[in-house]
């Protein structure tokens, strides 16, 4: 090395360092435009996510409010109880259709109490109400015969095409082909909004209620498939969080290092990568062609999501038992506890916390889980009322939250997508309280060692 | 007695035999723990586990092999000439079997007597009528062969479920018998049963093999049926897709992996991209507190359930891409008829798959060792010359891998394609028309009337297998390379 080798080589650029030659602008711009292409990126996934939640939201709120018509009718004894001995058998003898006079006169009452102008006949006037009606209406008769001969005020559904009206959804340029309802009825339901005799309220029914047939829209509620989605994480519960953990102590403090141990090890990561349409053919074949265990039990959907979620639990169990201290196993083992109880004793209740978040992320995902149960007949419609044992909730037919949904997306009446959009907001509901319960644990359990 | 009056039977002498063991060791020690080989709860557990284990593990082995085996017997009575034009062996089964069941409810409903069930004849009394009577509702008029097969079905699973209480009971009794004999102050109990508990744990570890086992066998059985019934060249070779359940159906599984394969394609051209310069940013340039925030943000889609997703691209997407390309749409263009399209199904699917390749690529970014950074930049190179000269080709395999992870994630996914990409199964490369992918195939085919005997049902086992096998080579390929890449670096 001498001093001679510098004078030499290229002839230095005639620039001060303090001004930016043409390289180095280009480099520093093609830095700032690498920079900003993250930052789009990021943006980008961000926009995503709060397009996502504010389509849910705006379009789903309005599932949780529907439209009533309160009106008073006169249970008229002439038309339910001609006998007037009150025999409940004569009673039932009454259908729906002998139902309908009286809220037609309902009506009739209504606009002259309230000295409303119409020219619309009474029958065009009830149109206005769900067809559940007529049935509310008789199946409070049979509740209550005494009552016959009184006047009761009622709160019926109206339909979902004056509901939409009151949504927003319907607007008398959109019904111009639609037979369901006219422009005259709509005139008639501003004048009943006036009198107040029609308003929007909260609607439980929705958040408790089943699942209806797809002329009444109105009508449905996911209480029903809500039951279902509970019972199959009761059974997922009950299954996936034992085996998970007996599975994960084996695997990370006693098996062997051997070709066994590896072949279940890879076995359980290829699982959790399963696509999860093809656990819902397992169950097809297994649980309900080969077993003829019933179809569209939630007993079923519970062991298809056990299978499913297993892989998960697995994963982060061991995560948790490998996150406690060998101090700790050897401390035990020193002071003469065999290696089951050293496990059992100290190290699986250290693991505990970690153990739980992984299970309540893995229901979360089972929660939210639809393509299998549709392979083992979890939609359609599923008339169904509220299980009444657990046996009943666990073998007879029902569906589950993301079923019920899918089964709503598939109708042809848009109102029923009001409904679908309301149903995830209740399914996200649940899956966010369920992930910030296991960040809460986490954070509260949380140990560093 | 029902199978829930057996289980717990088994389980309350189980329970009894806990306390048992316990107090009967104690007392033969003189009331003295020092005495024992172990702690008494290990003699307790110990007569619990023989009681049992044993019984239980009998009774599922049981519960599974009595329907094939009955079957099996059963559907060895029906002679071939016994079947009618146009049925075959499992429609006859299926109707025996809710015959067997019809019979079973009328005796336990008590409508009928167990010598009436048993001396009915198919030619003398209308079996359909005397059921429906009792309440049992039957799909069709029964047939004497079937009526007999019913018959020996039912008896055969009577005895075999009295059988099963039988061994059952005298399996949890023996178990009893034998350890309560056993436990004595000095067995060593705690060994005996440490070492039945480490073989339940086995047994739990083991389920994941099971599983798989389960998979493969289930779509295998029937995918060989369906090679039974439809030729294998037009299943993997033939061009057209169009099921027809009247038979002669042409199955062919190209089609559909086009449709799986462009959507999929579709999906990473929107994930890889974002996800990838999300990652960069967030483990290159931002700062702890941006990434604490944004971090969870983006994996929140990740969360997200995919029955999300679908109603967002039907009910949005779609409709969205139907004003902005359809026929009134606001350019104009006319190229877009229906809401369901590629487009619409692999948009939707990219936005899911964006975090899955962000956090992906963020730990396999950040594996790269800091000292490669270091040297770039001390040479004088710029924050993003260092990430694309250096931190990406030392990350590319991970990369790579991930992508392929992605990939995968979206061949398998079905709501999506389900709601999002329609029904036509075709080979076009116009993204606005709508193709259908494998998985939306295996719900359709499964989800409707079909028996499990027509070639239209068994498909989606078949499509089921492949879709098995191309995610799990996928995968497989995925982690060898990812976990090769990771060794470079330890």
């Amino acid at each position: 090395m001498t001093d001679a080798t510098q004078n030499t080589g290229a002839v230095a650029p005639k620039s001060s360092l303090h001004t930016l030659d043409a390289r180095t602008k280009r480099r520093n711009a093609a830095e700032s435009r690498f920079k900003l292409y993250g930052m789009v990126a990021i943006g980008i996934g961000l926009l995503m996510l709060v397009t996502l939640l504010t389509t849910i939201l705006s379009k789903g709120t309005g599932a949780f409010t529907q439209t009533f018509v309160t009106m008073e009718v006169d249970l008229l004894e002439s038309k339910l109880d001609k006998s007037g001995e009150r025999d409940l058998e004569k009673i039932k003898k009454v259908t729906t259709f002998g139902y309908a006079p009286l809220i037609k006169s309902a009506f009739e009452k209504t606009v002259k109490t309230h000295g409303m102008e119409t020219d619309l006949k009474s029958k065009t006037m009830a149109k206005i109400l769900s067809k559940s009606a007529a049935s509310q209406l008789r199946n409070y008769v049979i509740a209550n015969p005494d009552q016959i001969g009184q006047t009761i005020e009622f709160r019926f559904l109206a339909n979902s095409r004056v509901d939409g009206y009151m949504k927003g959804r319907v607007t008398r340029d959109s019904i111009a082909n639609d037979k369901n309802i006219t422009p005259a009825q709509l005139d008639f339901v501003d004048q009943l909004i006036e009198v107040g005799a029609l308003t929007k309220t909260f609607n439980i029914d929705f958040i408790i209620g089943a699942d209806a047939s797809d002329q009444r829209p109105e009508a449905a509620g996911i209480g029903v498939a809500m039951m279902g989605s509970l019972f199959m994480m009761l059974v997922v519960l009950a299954l996936a969080l034992p085996i998970g953990v007996a599975a994960s102590i084996y695997l990370e403090e006693f098996a062997p290092k051997n070709w066994i141990t590896d072949i279940i090890e890879v076995n359980i990561s290829n699982l959790a990568a399963v696509p999860s349409i093809v656990f819902g053919i397992l169950g097809l074949a297994v649980f309900i062609n080969y077993m003829h265990l019933p179809q569209s039990a939630p007993l079923v959907g519970g062991l298809v999501l056990t299978l499913m979620t297993l892989p998960t639990i697995i994963i982060s169990t061991r995560a948790a038992l490998k996150a406690v201290p060998p101090s700790i196993r050897d401390a035990a083992l020193g002071v003469g506890a065999s290696k089951m109880q050293a496990v059992f004793h100290h190290v699986l209740p250290l693991a505990a916390p970690g153990i739980l978040t992984g299970t309540i992320i893995g229901l979360a995902q089972a929660l939210g889980e639809t393509a299998p149960l549709l392979l083992i007949g979890m939609i359609g419609f599923i008339a169904s009322n509220m299980p009444e044992t657990v046996g009943e909730g666990l073998l007879s037919p029902n569906s589950a939250m993301p079923a019920q949904i899918y089964e709503w997306a598939k109708r042809a009446d848009p109102a029923f997508y009001e409904r679908a959009w309301g149903g995830i907001i209740i399914l996200l509901i649940f899956l966010i309280s369920m992930n910030t319960l296991a960040v809460l644990l986490r954070r509260r359990f949380e140990r560093r060692w | 007695m029902p199978l829930s009056w057996l289980v717990l039977s088994v389980l309350s002498l189980a329970a009894a035999g806990y306390f048992i063991g316990r107090i009967r060791v104690l007392k033969l020690a003189g009331g003295d723990v020092r005495a024992l080989h172990s702690l008494p709860i290990y003699y307790g557990t110990n007569v619990a586990v023989s009681v049992a284990v044993p019984a239980l593990a009998v009774l599922v082995v049981w519960l599974l092999a009595q329907p094939t085996l009955i079957e099996r017997s059963v559907s060895g009575m029906m002679a071939p000439e016994m079947i009618p034009e146009g049925s075959n062996l499992n429609l006859v089964m299926s109707d025996v079997r809710r015959v067997a069941d019809g019979l079973n409810t009328a005796i336990a409903g008590g409508a009928m007597s167990l010598a009436e069930a048993e001396a009915m004849d198919a030619t003398v009394v209308d079996v359909r009528a005397r059921l429906g009577e009792l309440g049992v509702a039957l799909g069709q008029d029964v047939r004497p062969e079937v009526l007999a097969a019913a018959k020996s079905y039912r008896s055969a699973a009577v005895t075999g479920n009295t059988l099963r209480t039988l061994i059952v009971l005298a399996l949890a009794v023996v178990g009893f018998g034998i350890s309560f004999s056993k436990t004595k102050p000095d067995y060593r109990a705690r060994n005996v049963v440490e070492r039945a508990v480490l073989a339940l744990l086995m047994g739990a570890a083991s389920l994941a093999i099971l599983t798989t086992v389960g998979i493969v066998l289930s779509m295998l059985f029937e995918t060989i049926n369906f090679f039974g019934l439809h030729n294998w060249r037009d299943f993997f070779f033939g061009t057209t897709w169009a099921p027809n359940f009247r038979g002669d159906s042409e199955l062919s599984i190209l089609p559909l992996l086009w449709g799986t394969l462009y959507i999929s394609f579709i999906a990473l051209l929107v994930a890889v991209p974002v996800g990838l310069f999300a990652a960069i940013y967030l483990s290159e340039y931002a700062g702890p507190k941006t990434r604490a925030i944004a971090k969870p943000l983006l994996e929140i889609l990740a969360g997200i359930p995919t029955i999300v997703y679908g109603l967002f691209a039907l009910l949005t997407v779609g409709p969205l891409l139907v004003n902005m390309f359809g026929q009134s749409g606001s350019l104009g263009l006319g190229w877009m008829s229906g809401a369901t399209s590629v487009l619409t199904a692999g948009i939707v699917m990219g936005i899911m798959l964006i975090p899955f390749v962000s956090s992906l690529s963020d730990d396999i970014i950040n594996a790269v060792p800091q000292t490669m950074r270091d040297g770039s930049l001390g040479l004088g190179a710029t924050p993003s010359e260092t990430i694309r000269q250096v931190v990406i080709p030392a990350a590319l395999p991970g990369i790579v891998g991930a992508i392929l992870l992605a990939a995968s994630r979206a061949i398998g996914e079905t709501m999506i394609v389900v709601m999002g990409a329609g029904a036509i199964a075709k080979f076009s490369a116009n993204p606005f028309e709508s193709m259908t992918t494998i998985t939306t195939r295996i719900v359709s085919q499964l989800t409707g009337d079909g028996d499990f005997s027509s070639p239209e049902t068994l498909v989606a086992f078949a499509l089921g297998l492949s879709l098995f096998v191309l995610t799990l080579g996928l995968n497989v390929l995925a982690l060898y390379i990812v976990r090769k890449y990771r060794e470079q670096y330890e």
